[in-house]
């Protein structure tokens, strides 16, 4: 009930900053899409491996930070200790996965 | 309860009553006696173990049979009693002391104790066919070429459980987040809330490892495939890892709930604040973070190399500075305390140096060199009981002692507390401080029985009577819960007149919405600052009104009968592909749950200004 009343009387000082949210995920979601455009056509087109899997893991990279920063909300204020958790399993990932290149199969 | 007890009803509506409920007070009982049923179990196979030793060359029970008690042993006492328990005081607790009407996901909740208590039953289901018999670590290429179904018991069974725990683990972490009563900022929690949070973070990084570890154990064992088979092309090697960084933020996970126990039941007792709360608060972090890049201590003899074995060597010594800040700050807020003993505050202390002792050998364990020499000895194993009995079994006892008020609405008696301590404390140091010795001497673990005249005979006789004492002292304990359940004295609120948090300002048991109006936190320890201010009760934080409450559900517990049915059938598939029909048959009873779940509006009741008036305080 009170969800429905405060949407309701959002004022316009909400609603600018809804429009420029709603721009920023427009605009880096088609950057995502273009970003994925991109790591095809350099597939197809037939480049050498030795650039090619630089550029995708970098692409992949930033795809990644869009997908938290934006559609995760990590960037917003408020979400700091979810941010925090998410750096946590990010760093022990990596951890990891150091670990088995390194110790386990080189 | 409040419910129960005020209508009387029959045996089947009670039952309805606990099968369908999302009351985290509820769950969390339910948590301690599904995990105390466990805990008698693994004690059992204890018992039996520590017979087959009690003399050379014993014939008690079969080799076989032995490798099952031990397995079995491990297995139970880790995952289904000493986690849940943990759990379910977590469960109870933590939402009362943030000043919380239930946690985040009540239905989630729900959902996690019962998956794990059917794993747990699953798990032990396999007593009637040949137990698992790996060990609990359950290290390939053994556990790969273990015959007959015990080793797919275990992972299935573990695969449950430990899905309903990471459940828990998140629901805790939203909750903690999310539904801290107003003014409770972070730096004012309770300590049982930080560590409860911070368990819960490991709980959500460490067990998806266990997951994946199983599952690919699950493909090498039921469906071909060769993860961990070297004549293939795998590695066994990556199940050690896999196991152990899952394995070492597990044993955080047991004992920083319990060194939020003590952090509880000394204030309250010692009647002075917790000395040093953002060093102990900064210390639990410490440990979890460095918890968590120290597992290859486990396999310091596999071979990784001087490299590695030095650098986790140095890790794990560097997490007893943490540990030390936490038991001189225990040690500080007992120092000039107006302290009362009782059967809390015994296990509490008996805690401090019976943990200690734990945590010294653990640096020798941790010295790469030494532990060539200490590896798969009595060594090891009477350094990890001297952690997780003198720790985690410690703290929970004394949390038991210390809320069994608060949960039941009475005292536990403190005659019988009393003995059960004195005998399980006396029975444990005689049980394991031996067993360091027995290691050194070269007594491998694991063994099924030991040879005549090689010095070991007198020591495993000692640990075997140590263990009969610790026997004696749970039965005693389980007299205790009885004997309390008909005739124990009842308590108010403040059971022990000396609480300072916020689950001391509620009625006890409490009522199941917990708080009438949400509480007001003014400071660390808000309910001692409204004492010193002469306040009977706590600041209501907002006016009197109707409260939202989560509705019952039977679904859960549908849902988890289906993934057991289907972890069953997966299990004995391999034999025949009419089994395919369970696996079917119960992902789809759990799958048509979770679609009930989606599609079926369930807004939850309210409970109005005019009855929450009625009740009064």
């Amino acid at each position: 009930m009170t969800d429905e009343m405060s949407t309701r009387k959002i004022n316009s000082f909400q609603k600018q900053k809804n429009k420029e949210e709603m721009q920023k995920m427009v605009v880096s979601f088609a950057l995502m899409i273009f970003f994925t455009l991109v790591a095809f056509a350099l597939v197809m087109l037939e480049v050498p491996s030795t650039y090619v899997i630089p550029i995708l893991l970098l692409l992949a990279f930033v795809q990644v930070g869009f997908q938290f920063f934006y559609f995760m909300h990590l960037k917003d204020k408020g979400h700091e200790v979810p941010a925090q958790i998410i750096y946590g399993g990010i760093f022990i990932t990596v951890m990891v996965a150091l670990t088995f290149t390194i110790i386990t199969w080189w | 309860m409040g419910m129960t007890s005020a209508q009387k009803s029959g045996f089947g509506a009670t039952l309805w009553d606990w099968l369908t409920t999302v009351d985290h007070k509820k769950i969390g009982i339910l948590y301690l006696a599904g995990g105390g049923f466990f805990f008698l179990l693994g004690g059992l196979e204890a018992v039996i173990i520590r017979i087959q030793l009690i003399s050379p060359e014993n014939n008690f029970i079969s080799a076989g049979l032995y490798n099952e008690m031990i397995t079995m042993h491990g297995t139970t006492m880790i995952f289904l009693a000493a986690m849940p328990i943990l759990l379910g005081l977590m469960n109870f607790i933590m939402p009362l002391q943030i000043g919380a009407r239930d946690v985040a996901f009540p239905f989630l909740n729900s959902l996690g104790f019962w998956l794990f208590l059917f794993g747990g039953l699953l798990l032990n289901l396999s007593w009637f066919t040949g137990a698992p018999d790996a060990g609990w670590t359950n290290y390939a290429p053994l556990s790969i070429q273990s015959p007959g179904h015990g080793i797919d018991f275990y992972i299935m069974g573990l695969q449950l459980s430990g899905a309903g725990t990471l459940m828990g683990g998140i629901n805790f972490i939203v909750t903690i987040v999310l539904m801290r009563a107003p003014g409770m900022t972070y730096m004012r929690m309770p300590l049982f809330t930080w560590t409860t949070f911070v368990a819960s973070i490991l709980i959500l990084f460490a067990f998806p490892a266990l997951t994946v570890g199983l599952f690919l154990m699950m493909f090498d064992r039921m469906f071909g495939s060769a993860f961990f088979d070297a004549a293939l092309g795998g590695n066994a090697i990556i199940w050690q890892h896999l196991f152990w960084i899952f394995g070492h933020p597990e044993v955080y996970i047991l004992i920083l709930p319990v060194f939020g126990v003590f952090s509880e039941v000394f204030p309250t007792f010692a009647k002075k604040r917790l000395f040093g709360y953002t060093a102990m608060v900064f210390a639990t972090f410490l440990i979890a973070f460095l918890g968590f890049m120290v597992w290859a201590h486990h396999m310091f003899t596999v071979g990784l190399g001087p490299v590695a074995n030095s650098i986790f060597a140095v890790a794990t010594m560097a997490i007893a500075v943490p540990t030390g800040i936490k038991i001189f700050n225990w040690l500080f807020t007992l120092w000039g305390g107006s302290i009362k003993i009782n059967t809390a505050m015994l296990w509490s202390l008996a805690f401090i140096p019976s943990f200690t002792i734990g945590g010294m050998t653990g640096v020798m364990l941790a010295s790469a060199v030494a532990d060539y020499q200490y590896h798969d000895t009595y060594f090891v194993i009477g350094h990890f009981h001297y952690v997780i009995v003198g720790g985690t079994v410690f703290g929970i006892l004394a949390g038991l002692h210390y809320w069994w008020p608060k949960m039941f609405g009475r005292y536990l008696h403190e005659g019988l507390g009393q003995l059960s301590f004195w005998t399980f404390f006396v029975g444990f140091h005689l049980t394991f401080f031996i067993q360091h010795f027995l290691g050194l001497m070269g007594m491998p673990r694991r063994y099924w029985v030991f040879l005549e005249n090689q010095g070991l005979d007198t020591g495993n006789l000692i640990s075997t009577i140590g263990a009969f004492f610790m026997s004696f002292g749970v039965i005693v304990f389980l007299i205790n819960i009885i004997y309390t359940t008909i005739k124990g004295k009842k308590a108010s609120g403040d059971a022990w007149g000396s609480g300072r948090t916020l689950e001391w300002a509620i009625s006890s048991p409490p009522v199941h919405y917990n708080f009438k109006q949400l509480p007001l936190v003014r400071g660390l320890d808000p309910l001692w600052i409204e004492k010193t201010e002469g306040n009977k009760k706590v600041t209501p934080a907002e006016p009197l009104d109707e409260i939202h409450m989560p509705n019952g559900s039977i679904l859960p517990f549908i849902m988890t009968i289906g993934f057991t049915i289907a972890s069953y059938g997966f299990i004995y598939q391999t034999e025949s592909k009419y089994w395919l029909i369970a696996v079917y048959a119960g992902m789809a009873i759990a799958l048509i749950s979770m679609l009930i779940r989606s599609l079926k509006d369930d807004h939850g009741h309210h409970i109005s200004k005019e009855e929450l008036e009625r009740v009064g305080d």
